[in-house]
């Protein structure tokens, strides 16, 4: 543990040289436009955004002001830090995020245990090509659709926009449809095969309900798979909630992000693309701290 | 294994042939006027135009197939690099010892849990420009105009090899304790023939099963990018592209609902049908080895 704890500045330190070096890879700069600027004020506007100097200096230094929490300034959105940009948009992102990463935990389960429990049958057959389709469904083809049928002929729901949770409904479902149905086959799978161990015959031995075995006593030892999944699932969902939050108009980083990429704005896309993997991190360390816990418990 | 391999892995596979001729041959077919400009812009579907036609009063069917070719062509290309990658690297994990093996599932792990789709997006749009200038001063006519399209090809492979690397290595792993490898080894055949001749031969089946998995995801990434606007450029479009015009030309006052459903079908068949005959080729590979 101590060594995977010990490992995460060196992933960090490859993340940030990778991200500097691909947003210093085009040939173009930020203040590259139609007009050429005369050359006094373009020297002056490189000072200020720190783009002057060789490329190894431009390194160090930037490295110098992350260590200080400094993320420098948007060379588009003149006069905004990088931070006062995340700042307002980060919580959207990830508000948009969590609520996905929860309905698509609740419905993933539900669906797979709900079809383990039934082998065999038209439901579990019904559950296993639901599950396919949605897995089919990504979020660029569900949202639009989605805002076809229920925003725009039925008109139940807003089209887009942030800040109340009936808006919030619509992206959530979108972003974690896709997911729900990877972790339902993911349980599916193993909970049939947790089923066929001797501690289930046991269980069914006793006379318990077969509710009360899958649910009780095989569902604790099938949900491992699902666990460990957890951490690409919330890479999966930061990197979709772009496309989400581009169809539907939601004012999150992963607007900026797209833009950051169109303006050139280095500082602003090396900004998001730090943040979201701290994040990503962070999660994951949580994940394999609850892995581990799991896993002893049910050893013991 | 006859019995998977019935019903919806038939249809599957029916869909997929259906798709691509529609895709190759369609656009032979269908006259050259659909391609051009016209003023009958935004046309609900019709006999003429059963997808209707776009903004620029293109037909709209037509785009699909030329679109669909794109979409095929990078998933295909993309799924095969990341075919080779993961296979290679796969092998070398499965078969060189624990040391080797515990770093690189190591740096597996660690690359599954950051977002590489965000990576490979910037990494596209900073080595496009650097590829054109290099194209234009080489004179390398062909890559001028699809160099966007080369380097997708090539970045989204890189990213897609991870499902399989583990796939294989876990193989490769059960395989080198058979009886017949060690009768291998002990008859003083090398590493390299050794994977080559016993190992290799035994993981095709696996291969192709996780190649007709990693095509609909290479598929759905570069939907995502050209979605965004970061993937194919126009002239050339994709369903990416596509869908992402359709979902420009959906509100209360355009209804134009047939931009966005007839792409999202294209995409939504290809997709469950690769799916499904994944889905059931695995299957059947696993119902024979037990």
């Amino acid at each position: 543990m101590l060594r995977r704890l010990a490992s995460l500045p060196v992933v960090l330190l490859c993340v940030v040289t990778i991200t500097f070096f691909l947003m210093r890879l085009s040939p173009g700069g930020p203040f590259d436009s139609e007009r050429k600027l005369p050359a006094a004020i373009e020297k002056q506007l490189l000072a200020k955004y720190k783009l002057d100097g060789t490329l190894l200096e431009q390194y160090s230094g930037y490295l110098k002001d992350l260590l200080h929490g400094d993320l420098r300034l948007s060379t588009k959105y003149r006069n905004r830090s990088v931070n006062e940009i995340l700042a307002q948009t980060l919580p959207v992102t990830l508000t948009l995020g969590a609520t996905a990463l929860l309905i698509a935990i609740t419905a993933g389960v539900w669906l797979g245990a709900f079809a383990a429990a039934r082998p065999g049958t038209v439901g579990e057959g019904g559950a296993l090509a639901a599950m396919l389709l949605a897995i089919s469904l990504p979020s660029f083809v569900l949202g639009p659709l989605l805002i076809l049928i229920f925003s725009i002929k039925l008109a139940w729901l807003p089209v887009g926009g942030w800040g109340t949770p009936i808006q919030l409904l619509l992206p959530a479902v979108t972003l974690a449809i896709p997911y729900a149905a990877v972790i339902a086959r993911l349980l599916h799978d193993s909970l049939r095969e947790t089923l066929a161990e001797d501690f289930v015959r046991t269980a069914r031995a006793k006379g318990l309900t077969e509710r009360a075995v899958v649910y009780r006593h095989a569902l604790r030892v099938a949900i491992l798979p699902v666990v460990s999944y957890l951490g690409p699932l919330a890479a999966n969902l930061l990197t979709g909630s772009i496309v989400v939050e581009t169809i539907f108009h939601i004012p999150g980083a992963g607007g900026f992000f797209v833009n950051s990429i169109l303006n050139r704005d280095g500082f602003l896309l090396g900004g998001v693309v730090i943040v979201y993997c701290v994040l990503l991190m962070l999660f994951n360390l949580l994940v394999d701290l609850s892995y581990r816990f799991l896993d002893r418990r049910i050893r013991e | 294994m006859m019995k998977t391999f019935t019903g919806s892995a038939k249809v599957a596979a029916l869909v997929l042939a259906g798709m691509g001729l529609l895709v190759l041959a369609g656009p032979l077919v269908l006259p050259d006027s659909h391609r051009l400009p016209s003023p009958l812009t935004y046309a609900a579907p019709s006999i003429a135009h059963p997808c209707g036609t776009d903004m620029n009063g293109r037909d709209l069917l037509l785009r699909i197939m030329e679109g669909g070719r794109i979409s095929l062509l990078v998933g295909i290309c993309g799924a095969a690099i990341s075919l080779f990658i993961g296979t290679a690297y796969g092998l070398i994990a499965g078969s060189a010892g624990r040391g080797t093996d515990n770093a690189m599932m190591r740096l597996v792990d660690v690359l599954y849990s950051v977002p590489r789709l965000i990576f490979i997006l910037i990494f596209i749009n900073a080595f496009n420009e650097r590829l054109q200038l290099a194209a234009n001063s080489q004179g390398w006519e062909w890559l001028v105009g699809s160099s966007r399209l080369v380097i997708l090809i090539l970045s989204l492979g890189v990213i897609e090899w991870l499902t399989m690397a583990r796939i294989v290595r876990g193989q490769t792993l059960t395989l080198r304790e058979r009886s017949y490898v060690a009768a291998a080894r002990v008859l003083g055949e090398g590493y390299w023939t050794i994977l080559r001749k016993h190992i290799l031969p035994n993981l095709a089946g696996i291969i192709l099963v996780y190649l007709t998995l990693a095509i609909p995801s290479v598929i759905i990434d570069e939907a995502f990018l050209s979605f965004l606007g970061l993937g194919v450029q126009p002239p050339q479009s994709s369903w990416g592209s596509l869908l992402a015009e359709g979902a420009a030309s959906i509100n209360p006052l355009k209804g134009a609902w047939w931009m966005l459903l007839f792409p999202s079908l294209a995409l939504l068949s290809t997709l469950l049908a690769l799916y499904s005959l994944g889905d059931a080729m695995r299957r059947s590979l696993s119902s024979k080895n037990h």
